[in-house]
Parts: C-alpha cells; sequence; structure tokens
C-alpha cells in the first residue's frame, strides 16, 4: 500500500459513500423555500440556491448523479475497448487490421464536439443516455494501448505453449492472456471513469447535460445562469467544483499506483522516500550521484 | 514511400468516416431537423428554392428519395464548399462565419498547446533526468491541475484575475471600442492581452500531461545500454541528455499528439464559452442554442477535418525523425 493509493482512497471513498448515502438523510433536493441565497447556517449546512433549495441535498444528488456516470462509462469502456482491443489482436490477420483500423479512426474524431452535436438533436436527454454517448466516444484510447499489450503478450512462450497443447481460442483469451491485463484494465476503467465524470460536467456546463437530473455540472451550470459568482454565493458554485476536482485527483492518484504495480520503473525515488528507507546521510548522498 | 501511402490512406478513411459520421447524425436523431430550421428561418426573411435544397442535402428530409442519392447530394455539395445558410446569423453562408471564427480558435489552441507541449517537455525531461529533484516533485501538482475540470479552472481564473484583481478583461476576443481590426500593432497587443486568461487555461490544464508522460519515458530510456555507452565514451552530461535520452524519449509523446488534441479542442470549447471567446467552440454554442443545424453540422465538420489535418502534419513528422517507422516490418 503506497502513499499514493492511501491518498487517493482517503479521499475518493468518503466522496463515493457521501454519493451512496448522502441522498437518503437529506431533504428534497428540488424544494423550493423563501429564503434565496443565504449562506452555510445551522438550518442549511452549504446555504441555499437562488430560489432556497437546499446546496448540501443538492450536492447529495449531484455526487450520486456523477457516481453514475462514471460507473456506467467505466463498465461499457471496459466491454467495448476489451473487445476491440484484446480479440482483434488476438485473432491477427485482417480481423485485426480492420478493428485497428477502426479504433484509429475513432481516436482521431474528437470526442466532445461529436457528443455536443448529438445531444444538440435529443430534447430528453437521461443520465443512461448522456453515459452511453460518453463511452462510444471514449473508448478507443483505452483500445489502442490494450492492443499493444495484447500483441506482445500473444507471443510470449506460454501463450503458445498453451495454444501447442490445444486449447481453445477463447480460453487462451481468458485464462492465459486476460489476467496479465489486468491491472492495465483497471488503470483504463479507473482513466475512463475520470474523462466521464469530467465530460458529462462540461457537456453540463454548456446545457447539454442530462435533462432533469442532478450532477456536479448541472449544478455549476444552474449556479453559473444564477450568477453565484457575481452575488459572491461561493457557498454553491465551490462544493460541486471542489468535489469534482478533488474526486478526480483521487483517482489519478489511484490510478499512478497501479501504474507503479505495472512498471516497477516508475517507483517514486524522490528523497523523501528514500528517507523513508532509512538511509544514512553518507548513502543519500551517493545515490544522488548515481541517479545523476 | 510505402509508409507514406499507408498514412495517407488511413487519413482518407477517416476522413470518409468523418463526413459520413456529420452525415449520418442528423438522419439518425428523431425530429425533423429541416423543418425546424426552415421555419424559424422562414420568420425572418424569405427562404429560397436553393437555400431549401442545400439544408435538405446537408440534415435530410423526410422525402421519399434513397439514401444513397441523398449521399451523393451531400457529398457534391461538399466539395463545392456548400454548408448551407446559417440560421443564427442569417442571411451569413455557414462557411463565411466558419472562416470569420476559425482563425480566432487556431491562433488560440495552437499557440497554447505549443507552449505546453514545449514547456511540459522540456520540464520533464528535467524530471526524469534528475529523479527526486524539485522538478520531480511538481509533477504531482501538474496532475492534480489535470483533473480540475477546464471550465471550473477558467472560472476560478476569471474570478480571481478578472473580478477580485481586475487585471485582465471579462470576456471578448479583443478591445472592440478603441481598436480596429487588421494587421497593426495595437491589435494584435490587444489579441494577445484577451487571449492570455483563456491560453492560460488551457496551457495549466494539458501540460501536466506532456509532463508525466516525458517524465516516464525519460526514466525507460535512461536504462537502456545507448546510455551506458554514451557516459562510457565521456560526453556531457546536457549533451547525454539532450541528444540520447530525450530524443529518445520524446517519441511517444508525439505520437500521442492524436489523443491529446482531442481533448484539448475539447476543453477549448468549453473554454471559449467560459470567456465568450470569439472562436469556433462559441459558434458551435450559439449553433446549438439556436437549433442553427446547419452551423452545427458545418463547424463538427471543420472540428474534425482540422484535428485529422494536425494529425496528418504530426504523423508525417513523425516518420522524419523516428526512420525506424519507415521501414516495413
Amino acid at each position: 500500500m503506497t502513499g499514493k493509493l492511501t491518498a487517493g482512497l482517503v479521499i475518493a471513498v468518503p466522496i463515493a459513500l457521501f454519493g451512496l448515502l448522502g441522498p437518503l438523510v437529506v431533504q428534497d433536493p428540488s424544494r423550493v423555500d423563501d429564503i434565496g441565497l443565504t449562506a452555510p447556517a445551522a438550518g442549511h449546512l452549504l446555504g441555499t440556491t437562488q430560489t432556497g433549495q437546499d446546496v448540501l441535498a443538492q450536492l447529495a444528488y449531484a455526487t450520486r448523479g456523477s457516481l453514475i456516470v462514471g460507473a456506467v462509462v467505466g463498465v461499457l469502456t471496459l466491454l467495448l475497448s476489451g473487445f476491440f482491443g484484446i480479440v482483434g489482436a488476438y485473432a491477427g490477420g485482417w480481423l485485426d487490421e480492420a478493428f485497428s483500423l477502426f479504433i484509429n479512426v475513432m481516436l482521431v474524431i474528437p470526442g466532445l464536439p461529436v457528443v455536443i452535436v448529438i445531444s444538440a438533436y435529443l430534447p430528453d436527454r437521461s443520465l443512461l443516455l448522456v453515459s452511453l454517448v460518453l463511452a462510444i466516444t471514449g473508448w478507443a484510447g483505452s483500445a489502442r494501448v490494450l492492443r499493444g499489450s495484447t500483441l506482445s503478450l500473444r507471443n510470449r512462450d506460454y501463450v503458445l505453449a498453451s495454444r501447442v497443447a490445444g486449447e481453445k481460442r477463447w480460453r487462451i483469451i481468458l485464462v492465459e492472456i486476460l489476467p496479465n491485463l489486468v491491472p492495465l484494465l483497471a488503470s483504463q476503467v479507473v482513466f475512463a471513469v475520470i474523462f466521464a465524470i469530467l465530460g458529462e460536467a462540461g457537456l453540463s456546463y454548456l446545457g447539454l447535460g442530462a435533462s432533469e437530473s442532478f450532477t456536479w455540472g448541472t449544478m455549476l451550470y444552474y449556479a453559473q445562469n444564477g450568477l453565484a459568482l457575481r452575488l459572491g454565493a461561493w457557498w454553491w458554485f465551490v462544493p460541486p467544483g471542489l468535489l469534482l476536482a478533488l474526486f478526480g485527483a483521487a483517482l489519478a492518484l489511484i490510478n499512478f499506483s497501479i501504474d507503479e504495480i505495472i512498471d516497477p520503473k516508475l517507483r517514486n525515488q524522490t528523497r523523501a522516500a528514500r528517507r523513508g528507507w532509512r538511509m544514512s546521510r553518507e548513502q543519500l548522498r551517493r545515490a544522488r550521484e548515481v541517479t545523476l | 514511400m510505402r509508409h507514406l501511402l499507408r498514412k495517407l490512406g488511413f487519413y482518407a478513411v477517416a476522413l470518409w468516416a468523418a463526413l459520413t459520421v456529420n452525415f449520418a447524425i442528423p438522419r439518425m436523431m428523431p425530429g425533423d431537423p429541416v423543418e425546424i430550421m426552415l421555419s424559424k428561418m422562414g420568420q425572418k426573411g424569405p427562404v429560397t428554392v436553393e437555400t431549401r435544397r442545400a439544408i435538405e442535402a446537408l440534415l435530410g428530409s423526410d422525402s421519399s428519395r434513397p439514401i444513397w442519392s441523398q449521399y451523393a447530394d451531400y457529398l457534391a455539395g461538399l466539395a463545392h464548399g456548400d454548408l448551407g445558410v446559417s440560421l443564427v446569423f442569417f442571411p451569413a453562408p455557414v462557411s463565411s462565419i466558419i472562416g470569420q471564427t476559425l482563425p480566432w480558435t487556431i491562433g488560440l489552441i495552437g499557440l497554447a498547446t505549443i507552449i505546453s507541449f514545449l514547456t511540459g517537455v522540456g520540464l520533464g525531461t528535467l524530471a526524469g533526468w534528475k529523479r527526486g529533484s524539485w522538478t520531480d516533485n511538481l509533477i504531482p501538482v501538474t496532475t492534480m491541475f489535470q483533473s480540475v475540470p477546464y471550465f471550473w479552472l477558467a472560472l476560478i481564473l476569471l474570478f480571481v484575475f478578472g473580478s477580485i484583481w481586475p487585471v485582465f478583461p471579462l470576456n471578448g476576443g479583443y478591445d472592440v471600442y478603441d481598436v480596429t481590426p487588421g494587421w497593426n500593432g495595437r491589435f494584435l497587443g490587444s489579441v494577445v492581452y484577451y487571449g492570455t486568461l483563456p491560453a492560460l487555461t488551457i496551457i495549466i490544464s494539458s501540460i501536466g500531461g506532456w509532463m508525466l508522460g516525458m517524465r516516464n519515458m525519460m526514466v525507460s530510456t535512461l536504462s537502456e545500454d545507448y546510455m551506458i555507452t554514451a557516459e562510457a565514451k565521456g560526453l556531457r552530461p546536457g549533451r547525454i541528455m539532450r541528444r540520447y535520452a530525450a530524443r529518445n524519449a520524446i517519441l511517444p509523446s508525439i505520437s500521442g499528439f492524436a489523443i491529446s488534441l482531442g481533448f484539448v479542442v475539447a476543453g477549448s470549447i468549453v473554454t471559449e464559452a467560459v470567456f465568450s471567446y470569439p472562436g469556433i467552440g462559441s459558434a458551435l454554442l450559439q449553433a446549438v442554442g439556436g437549433n442553427d443545424y446547419a452551423l452545427m453540422q458545418g463547424v463538427f465538420l471543420i472540428i474534425t477535418l482540422s484535428v485529422l489535418g494536425a494529425n496528418l502534419i504530426v504523423d508525417l513528422l513523425y516518420s522524419v525523425i523516428d526512420p525506424r517507422t519507415r521501414v516495413t516490418s
């Protein structure tokens, strides 16, 4: 358990729990009251919006909404990139060529403009629909990474051995190759979740997100439209943005520690880390010369 | 030569895919964009038969014509550069609006991306070369910034430097009251002044990726055998760092440009929205807001083509700096 992983989990888990359990205890996030734009106080721990809705309640539902988007896109990315990346690279031949071409074309077509255009045509967008569109436009990068690793794995001796032993293709992929890709898959999924949550927030901020639902992005959209920035209502626009940034950073930290598991070369070599190994000052000085 | 043809072939396929996506989206979606557009257009002025036909070719109509002949019409229209007439900016043609807004975006994204790339790669080189130095500790900080959404960062920058300390202007591309557009010093100065905050947003958010990628590749490159050879030859450390390590470590950063450019374009659309920058992202959002489907399709097409073009240039450049890719296996 590295420091990065601990820090990431310490930030991410409470936010996830807040999204899971928060909506059960807070009041109705849409309930309008006649105390508009009040600063945080005992009744409303994070103050109220322009129309007197409780910001904390909205934040709880928004956290849940953003996490749903992240989870759905994460699962879909796992399936799509796994299928196109691993199956194509293992099969080889024209199938690999076709899949690889498809992945690369999807990769060079920029995602957000497609999402904006599709959203513009759809008057009613559910949270699931937005997630689906984000997943379709965002899986290609992961697929390319997976394809690269699968290409190097499929020619390893133990894979060739199991092929000679007459194992079925799907079994080789699932039992011999897939377990070696698990850390890579994990880091790609975490990356996809970050991408999805940020993408959804951007889309919602432009007013093109899911209608009739709360996410961090829609909260910021309403705060912006309610002139929260101009009126100095920091309790309205700071919490969703802060949670967004913190959650993204926490996932990035988790991703780093996964990357370090995959590639030990990347492990931390800072002076602080070396001090943790109880090296003497003399050893530290020598180590610095070695890395130079 | 074969490598070059392969590359060009790929971009031809990508171009075709982009055109087809642009053709298919409005036709696959529910509702009738042509009727919505034409009825709104009718309120602004008389709609000629040619306009109607151009919009139908672009967005598809419910007439009983087979899809293949619609596709042929659409491609023929594009070949003539005919993207239809804008609704929001009626009666200006879509192509002229794109012509006005595209230079702003290319200038903003282009400069910001180049600055961010050069600084990020430079700092990443140093961080990987001297692992454990202060530049290495900078990496977590920049990656934090990367997980901060573009628009949130833009809002904060705007709040701090526009409202609290009014150092930079709140929105726009240049001083519309005092300066006349043209190739004169005052206009260019104004553009730079107004573009600082948007560019800063893009640079801060994207620099972390370049830095981290470069640092990690440097670390991998440093353990190669030719590094030991270079050291054994007694070369100066600066030369080893630049010519031996950085030169090889930069290759994935350059080939990763394709992925990152999509993110930068996406981020800049949102950034332009925050700063009301007169670029193509703002045009896209105005089109979306006003149900201007012709402008929307045109802008989408141009954004996609620009990204494709930039990638083609980077790809060709890549085969110049990495001779291994030219050898066909």
